[in-house]
């Protein structure tokens, strides 16, 4: 069902000092096998996990936000400290005070993203939905037509790629240079670094994780091996921690980026 | 080498399928309308409710603060007017003491006075009284005498009259002489 390292790396039972050659994982860490199919379409654990995610998302700020009250308790407290945090420290601090309506677009992207990437290190999930490229990708998509559509509504068809394609102050043979970049940046660049970049963050990440657990089950042996072995967990536990971090920020990158793009749509660059 | 996963077959990473994509993007539409519809339109009236309940709660300390100081000093005035009141009314108990004091002495001057001038009047009175008694006894006395002296009877009316008389007047004479060095001492 899916590519549980440690099971399959028992199942062949390769040691480092059973004369077996190290099992590198590869590519095929991120392939599952379908849970189940209709006709061609196979659903997958990223899909699974990603829906598990949405529930997840959904229901904990349903716990904390159903029934507001005046003074907090519990989920309501957390769920308000997460709020505070988009509203204030990534909307009104990239966008100003108007960007307030776009606060819940950037806080659904926070947190759905964010459940997702701490989805590698939960046990039995194992596995970051966004270290496939769809996700990321369904999500910038959605960004990238959100600041398009933002920026001609603003701004007007001309007017928003003239912005776009022609920052003022420059001298004007620059542009010649500078405005076919500009374009390509606004148009392709943006929405592709921003997708890969939150991919690239988990993928690498998960891969991390996957080959020193493989390697902690390979390397495992007496005497020496155990010690070999032991190293290799540690530096599991150790990139776990690291893991954690790195989801968060990937999340608030992510989030960030999607508020300076709305920015730019509600008004040009001086 | 170990079979990791299903197959072998050549994948790309950065190739997104449809199907994942379909998928991410329909769970976070779910995502976003929740929370865009439901649930953080919620939080933030709460949010916004607070902080007006914040605000409007120092607000009304403000204004009760206010009151109360003003209240503070309409009290200290009615105070001081107090004390201004009670302090001119011992003014005016003072006087008014003072006043009586003045009055009642005045009042027993004249009594004392009266009973005085009474007690005069009642001497002079008595004085008087026992002149004319004491003038008709002396009279007796002197006519008896003076003719157990003189052995002539002065039984005759006409003469022992001339006689009393011209001896009284001698004695009144005497009298008046000594009543006025009296009053004089």
């Amino acid at each position: 069902m899916t590519a549980d390292v440690q099971t399959l790396a028992s199942e062949s039972g390769c040691h480092l000092f059973s004369g077996c050659g190290f099992p590198s994982p590869g590519l095929n860490v991120f392939e599952f096998k379908p849970i189940f199919s209709i006709g061609a379409f196979d659903f997958t654990k990223p899909m699974l996990l990603a829906l598990i995610s949405m529930l997840l998302v959904i229901g904990f700020f349903w716990s904390a936000f159903a029934k507001p009250k005046m003074v907090p308790r519990g989920a309501q407290n957390v769920g308000e400290l997460g709020y505070l945090f988009v509203r204030d420290n990534i909307s009104r601090e990239t966008i100003g005070k108007k960007g307030d309506p776009y606060v819940p677009f950037l806080f659904s992207i926070f947190f759905f993203v964010w459940v997702m990437n701490v989805m590698a290190i939960i046990p039995f999930a194992q596995f970051p939905a966004t270290s496939r490229i769809a996700f990321p990708a369904s999500i910038v998509g959605i960004v990238w037509v959100t600041y398009l559509v933002l920026g001609i509504k603003n701004q007007g068809f001309v007017g928003y790629f003239k912005n776009m394609m022609f920052p003022p102050g420059l001298p004007k043979a620059i542009y010649f240079l500078l405005a076919p970049i500009e374009l390509l940046q606004g148009l392709i660049t943006r929405p592709f670094t921003m997708a890969v970049r939150l991919f690239a963050n988990m993928f690498a990440g998960h891969m991390l994780i996957v080959t020193f657990s493989v390697g902690a089950w390979y390397l495992l042996g007496f005497h020496i091996g155990a010690l070999y072995s032991a190293t290799s967990f540690i530096v599991v536990v150790v990139l776990t921690a690291f893991e954690l971090m790195i989801q968060a920020l990937q999340a608030y990158i992510i989030t960030l980026l999607a508020a300076s793009y709305i920015s730019t749509s509600l008004e040009a660059e001086h | 080498m170990i079979d990791f996963a299903n197959s072998e077959e050549k994948m790309n990473p950065l190739l997104p399928p449809l199907d994942e994509i379909i998928i991410g993007g329909v769970a976070f539409l779910i995502v976003f309308g929740f929370l865009w519809k439901v649930l953080l339109p919620k939080i933030a009236k709460t949010l916004a409710d607070r902080t007006d309940a914040i605000e409007g709660g120092l607000k009304r300390a403000e204004e009760a603060q206010a009151e109360a100081q003003a209240e503070l000093e309409r009290y200290r005035t009615q105070l001081a007017e107090a004390r201004r009141e009670a302090g001119r009314l011992t003014e005016d108990a003072r006087e008014q003491g003072a006043v009586a004091i003045a009055e009642m002495r005045a009042e027993g001057q004249r009594i004392k006075d009266e009973i005085v001038t009474a007690g005069h009047t009642q001497i002079e009175a008595d004085r008087n009284q026992a002149q004319n008694a004491l003038r008709q006894d002396v009279g007796k006395l002197a006519v008896g005498l003076a003719s157990r002296i003189v052995g002539e009877s002065l039984e005759d009316e006409a003469r022992q009259r001339r006689v009393v008389d011209r001896f009284l007047e001698e004695l009144e004479a005497k009298a008046s002489a000594g009543a006025s060095s009296e009053k004089v001492r």
